[in-house]
Parts: C-alpha cells; sequence; structure tokens
C-alpha cells in the first residue's frame, strides 16, 4: 500500500477511496430532551470532554478541503454550544452548506437572529409527535409542543427552509396524516419521516417502539397518498425490519460520509462507536483526511473486501454495501456479518422473532435517554 | 380529512426575474470538478447547460434579458433557447428552488 499520509491510497490495483461529501459535526451530547430513540450512544460523552472553539474551525477548514459540501450541525442539542454561530459563521465562508438538526426548544427571537445572520442555510427540526402530551411523554420534557411550533414560525419567518423530522414508532405512526398536514401548515419544505433505528437507546426500547406490519402498511398508504398531493418533499424510507434488503447503510462505509463526535472521534457512522473492534481516531491527534483515508475504523469495512456470505458473491454488494455494521454487532454480536435484516441472512429469524414480540408489547414501557445511566 | 389542493403547476415566463431560494445555490465542487446545486440535506448534480442558464440568474434580471444573452453567446435559435430556459426554470421554481 502507498500514498501520502493525507491523500487517497493508490497502489495501482484499486479504486482510491471516494472523497466525502458530508460531515456530520455532533456538537455535544447535552440535550434538554431524553427522548427513548435517541441515535446518541448509551455512554453519553460529557461537556469536559467536548472538542473547543479552534478544534472545530480547523475541522471544517479541513472537511472543506477534502470535498465535504454539506456539514449538518447536529448533537445532542447543537444550540447547548455557545459557540454554535461561530462555527457556522465559518463554515459559511468556506463555502460549506450548513444544516442545523435541533429539538428547537432554545430556539427564541434572539437566537434565530443570530443563525439567521451566520448565514445558516437550512433548519431540520424534530418533532416527537403531533399531539401535545405525547411528544411530552416520549421527550420527557415538559409542553415541548409550543415551544416546536414557535420555533417552526420562527425559521420560515427568517425565510430559512425548513423540514420537519419525524422519528416513528408504534405510538405516534397511525398520526402520519396529521405529521403532514402539520408541514403544510408550518409551511415546511420537507418533511423526513424517519423510522426508529435500533440501536443503542432504540435498541433497549425495541418491543416498545417497532410497529406492526398492519400498521406499516397503512403509513406507506398515507405517505403515497401525499406524494401524489405535490408541494411538499418526503423522505420516507420503508423500515429495514420489513424490507427484504437491507439498507446501505450510509451509502457505504466509508463511501460518503463521516461523523466528528463531541470529543473529537471520527466515525463512519453515529452509531460506530457500539462496535467494540474498532479503534475511532481523534481530529485532536491526526488530521481529518488521514483518519478518511488510512484510518482502520474507515478502512475495515470500506468497499466489498470485507463482505462474507451470502453478500460476498451477491449481485447487489455495491448496492446494499452488506446493510449495517452497527446493526450486525447489535443483534449477531459480529459486526462483520451481513446485516440480519437481509432474508438471505442464515439469522433473519433474528427479526422476525422481535417483530412479532413487539406485537405483543405495550407502547408504554420506556427506558428513557439519561446521561451516566448503567448500561444493562 | 381536510388537505390542501395539489399545486398548480409552476408557468415561468420571459417577464420573471427569478433568483435562488435561501438555502438554494449553484456551487462549484472543485474537488469532484463538477457543478452542483446546494439543497436542504442533498447536493444536485447540474448538467453544463443548467449551469449556464443558472449562472445567469441574480433575482433582477427579466429572462427576457437572460434569453438574449445565452442565444448571442452560443449561436443557436432564440425560439430553442426560451423554450428550454422557461422549461428548466419552471421545473425549478416548481420544487422551490428558485423564487420569482
Amino acid at each position: 500500500m502507498s500514498g501520502t499520509p493525507d491523500s487517497p491510497m493508490t497502489d495501482g490495483t484499486s479504486t482510491p477511496p471516494p472523497a466525502p461529501m458530508s460531515l456530520l459535526a455532533e456538537l455535544t451530547h447535552r440535550c434538554p430532551l431524553s427522548c427513548p430513540y435517541c441515535s446518541n450512544p448509551v455512554e453519553l460523552e460529557r461537556k469536559a470532554q467536548e472538542l473547543g472553539t479552534e478544534d472545530w474551525l480547523r475541522v471544517l477548514e479541513e472537511a472543506a478541503g477534502m470535498g465535504v459540501l454539506q456539514v449538518h450541525f447536529s448533537g445532542g442539542e447543537p444550540m447547548a454550544r455557545p459557540d454554535l454561530y461561530t462555527l457556522i459563521s465559518h463554515a459559511h465562508r468556506l463555502n460549506l452548506y450548513t444544516n442545523l438538526i435541533t429539538s428547537g426548544v432554545l430556539i427564541t427571537p434572539e437566537t434565530m437572529k443570530r443563525l439567521d445572520e451566520s448565514g445558516l442555510d437550512h433548519v431540520q427540526l424534530s418533532f416527537q409527535d403531533t399531539d401535545g402530551p405525547e411528544a411530552d411523554r416520549l421527550s420527557d420534557f415538559k409542553s415541548v409542543q409550543p415551544r416546536k411550533l414557535e420555533a417552526a414560525r420562527l425559521i420560515t419567518q427568517a425565510g430559512i427552509p425548513l423540514t420537519l423530522n419525524f422519528v416513528l414508532q408504534k405510538a405516534n405512526i397511525s398520526r402520519i396524516p396529521a405529521m403532514f398536514a402539520l408541514a403544510r401548515q408550518l409551511d415546511a419544505q420537507r418533511v423526513e419521516m424517519a423510522h426508529t433505528q435500533y440501536y443503542g437507546w432504540a435498541l433497549k426500547n425495541r418491543a416498545a417502539l417497532l410497529p406492526s406490519r398492519t400498521q406499516l402498511e397503512e403509513a406507506g398508504r398515507h405517505v403515497e397518498a401525499e406524494m401524489a398531493k405535490g408541494g411538499l418533499a418526503i423522505d420516507y424510507v420503508t423500515p429495514d425490519y420489513y424490507a427484504e434488503r437491507p439498507k446501505p447503510c450510509m451509502g457505504g462505509w466509508g463511501q460518503r460520509f463521516l461523523n466528528v463526535s463531541p470529543s473529537g472521534h471520527v466515525l463512519p457512522c453515529h452509531a460506530a462507536e457500539t462496535i467494540p473492534s474498532l479503534h475511532f481516531d481523534n481530529v485532536r491527534d491526526h488530521s481529518l483526511s488521514h483518519i478518511w483515508y488510512h484510518s482502520q475504523a474507515f478502512t475495515l469495512f470500506r468497499g466489498t473486501d470485507w463482505m462474507p456470505e451470502p453478500c460476498a458473491s451477491c449481485a447487489r454488494k455495491e448496492i446494499d454495501w452488506g446493510g449495517c455494521r452497527c446493526q450486525a454487532l447489535a443483534l449477531l454480536g459480529d459486526a462483520s456479518q451481513t446485516d440480519p435484516v437481509c432474508s438471505l441472512s442464515p439469522h433473519r429469524h433474528l427479526i422476525d422473532d422481535a417483530i412479532a414480540e413487539a406485537e405483543q408489547t405495550d407502547e408504554q414501557a420506556f427506558i428513557y435517554r439519561r446521561m451516566g445511566q448503567k448500561t444493562f | 380529512m381536510s388537505s390542501p389542493l395539489p399545486t398548480p403547476p409552476v408557468k415561468v415566463t420571459e417577464d420573471d426575474c427569478p433568483g435562488f431560494s435561501r438555502g438554494y445555490r449553484l456551487q462549484h465542487d472543485r474537488v469532484r470538478e463538477q457543478w452542483v446545486i446546494q439543497a436542504p440535506e442533498r447536493a444536485l448534480l447540474a448538467d453544463p447547460i443548467a449551469v449556464a442558464i443558472l449562472q445567469e440568474l441574480d433575482g433582477q434580471t427579466r429572462l427576457g434579458t437572460v434569453i438574449d444573452r445565452l442565444a448571442a453567446r452560443y449561436e443557436a435559435p432564440r425560439e430553442q433557447i426560451a423554450t428550454d430556459v422557461l422549461a428548466l426554470l419552471s421545473e425549478l421554481t416548481e420544487k422551490r428552488i428558485l423564487r420569482l
């Protein structure tokens, strides 16, 4: 293997890895909400571990230099970081497209003005539900809905395009029509209907969250009807548990996407830290480019050489990319196996069992996301 | 369940002065040597014809003037250019990528 430390490998036999398109900047794991399907790791990073402003400014510069086009400021709640505006302004000057992924509860006329003046391009505002009390129950935050509605109003008033994000699960999936109505009422341009992904917190709560096949079919009909109306961009993907083939997680490991955690670890996806065999380099020690092209965490599952059967001989191996490594780890204890949601996996029965278990489980039984909670 | 009516198709005319909506822009991707339209949560590849048209938009210039310029620059029939420009921009306006 050859190649300078900070450039793509060129050994003449394989194509060099592509440059990353997208950076998820997880500024903090701190969040006023406690959603039981949170995509943050179960071991949340604390404020004292977080990268400083100077480190983030450098990460943004390196990302732009490598070919990243869009940066998604996320968390936790990214607005818990007082330097958020400085980071957005810097990204904007670097010609990066800036997206803020927020719960909205810290958006006020004052903070909105600062976001606007920083040059923010887009906001993705998360909603737990359209039903106020149910949104409180899910987020474990009192009167969360009025604050989100006010945030949406301030965002569209500033003229910034708005995406509403709903995490779908058993208790809210029947309200998809109301979610679309809310999106139109708030003049959102896009709606993301994201089915819960079952790792970390959500895996602990899977039986209480996973919708039934009947619920899912009804949801699909509502989404189709709404798409036919036009005027609203809708991003909806059938949840992988009910699919025949796995999702091409992150568009392939280390193909398009990188994620920097609050403490500076660089991850191929936000859940990758669940995989114990991976070592994650830190932006405090290495350049982003070096980590992307050469680190163990990015090269181990990049491309197709690592694949076992049935992936290795599968015609879809560069479409599905073997599915999700974190899911293989979470459900099989081995991240290098075929994603068990694939109907060709010898372990598909684990998924079917989970679906059957969820049909029998009450939707009220949540374990909430907390700092310092024991893993179990 | 009440629902809004389908959005009527947008018809852009030569008298309109379209420009990019907030949150959308044309950008040169120097690493991949291509042009993209930056948009919420995605970057759309722009072909050379779209790039030539979109580079002319500033939100103030009448499209009639833009079409004249393009017809002169590419020495192409004005009518053909007008058809291409109005079709592309109607589509992008309907998607809220452009505003009139």
